[in-house]
């Protein structure tokens, strides 16, 4: 019986061929089985963790909670200098030049990424706005979320940072950016749950050393980042203590 | 904990004594300017038990004015305003004991003298069903809500010195 392996959705298209590259690598590294199941959404991956079907997974850091206290999951290890950041745009022909601009009863278009839609939510608190006295437009991709504001359909976007700088220059010229987070300290972290823990200590040496090998890195590069970091215990443990902090 | 000096404060400035809850007490020189909360930011930073800095991140070391190596190990109320009413504190404490989460809008003090208002968050952490530290978590606030504060504040503070 195999193991599988699943990916938080909010990774750009353009990684998917990544991904699966990094699962066949990963099966010759380890000399196991393992199944990538990728889901569409938030709801239906979390059906499946809830399930018990998920052994591995590239988690968002809204979800470590979940994983660790719930499910038994660990840490193993989190993207080199790479943080979950967000961008707050509208459309550029909008007369909204700063967040202190934005009214209530504005339509917010956004996906259903928990942790962008926290951290958007949290830079929108200085004009009085939550999600009382907003409307939330959700939609199932960055792209459409783009497409709402250059039509006229929302007043504000959230967006994975990676994401807005992946869209074509077309897009970009109709968008205009209010507020690029620069968080840092958020990130999304590489777990093993319960049934894999034999494999935990081989499969953290064999990430960490990816960097060190030229074929390996290009792996790396499709997924978007250049190398691992240890995560331990207590790195997570923060990283849930963060995300508390951050969740009203 | 260091007294501030003129050398860090530009002139004008207005000295008062600032005491703290363990009975020590310092120099403070305060400047009416405020500096405002860097947009999309969050200042984040953990303290042990005994409320000292174990971690701060960059925006915290940006706004507070001091070096990371002065901030590790000093009291988190180096930041301490002599406007915030000791209630507020008090009631964070309390909070904290009772193992929950606090939040609430805090006027902070730089080392230059000016200040910066913050919407804080503050939990503990807990690890195997005990207190070991606490994190703490800034962000941009409300500037209706800080006016709000602005004027409450001011009342409790009265009521404290009454």
């Amino acid at each position: 019986m195999p193991y599988t392996m699943t990916v938080s959705p909010d990774f750009p298209p353009t990684q998917i061929a990544g991904w699966y590259i990094f699962n066949t690598w990963l099966q010759k590294k380890l000399d196991i089985s393992i199944h990538l199941e990728l889901y569409n959404n938030f709801d239906e991956q979390r059906n499946a963790i809830e399930e018990n079907k998920i052994d591995l997974i590239f988690a968002n850091p809204f979800d470590a909670s979940m994983l660790v206290r719930e499910k038994g999951f660990s840490a193993l290890v989190k993207p080199d200098s790479k943080s979950d950041e967000v961008i707050i745009a509208v459309s550029a022909e909008s007369k909204v030049m700063e967040i202190e601009d934005l009214q209530a009863g504005i339509k917010i278009a956004k996906t259903d990424d928990p942790d962008v839609n926290m951290i958007g939510m949290i830079i929108l608190e200085p004009a009085d706005l939550d999600v009382q006295n907003t409307i939330s437009e959700v939609v199932d991709t960055y792209a459409i979320v783009a497409k709402q504001l250059i039509q006229g359909n929302s007043d504000v976007g959230f967006f994975l940072k990676d994401a807005y700088e992946n869209f074509s220059d077309l897009i970009a010229k109709n968008l205009r950016v209010l507020v690029s987070s620069q968080i840092d300290v958020i990130s999304h972290a590489f777990m093993a749950g319960p049934k894999v823990q034999e494999h935990t200590q081989a499969l953290q040496e064999a990430l960490i050393d990816m960097a060190n090998d030229p074929n390996e890195q290009k792996i790396l590069e499709s997924l978007g980042f250049t190398g691992w970091t240890i995560q331990d215990h207590e790195d997570t443990e923060f990283m849930i203590d963060l995300m508390e902090t951050l969740v009203n | 904990m260091e007294n501030m000096t003129a050398n860090d404060v530009p002139e004008p400035y207005e000295e008062r004594q600032i005491q703290y809850w363990d009975a020590s007490s310092r120099t403070v020189l305060l400047r009416d300017v405020e500096v405002p909360f860097p947009e999309g930011k969050l200042i984040v930073s953990r303290t042990d038990m005994d409320g000292k800095i174990t971690h701060c991140n960059q925006s915290f070391v940006d706004m507070s004015g001091f070096s990371e190596d002065k901030l590790i190990g000093e009291p988190h109320y180096i930041l301490r305003h002599p406007d915030m009413p000791a209630a507020a504190f008090k009631d964070l404490w309390d909070t904290m004991s009772r193992k929950e989460k606090w939040h609430g809008y805090v006027k902070n003090l730089r080392k230059d003298g000016a200040y910066y208002w913050v919407y804080a968050t503050v939990i503990p952490n807990i690890r195997n069903n005990e207190i070991v530290g606490y994190t703490s978590v800034r962000r941009k606030p409300s500037r209706n809500k800080v006016n709000e504060c602005i004027s409450l504040y001011a009342k409790m503070k009265k009521e404290e010195q009454a």
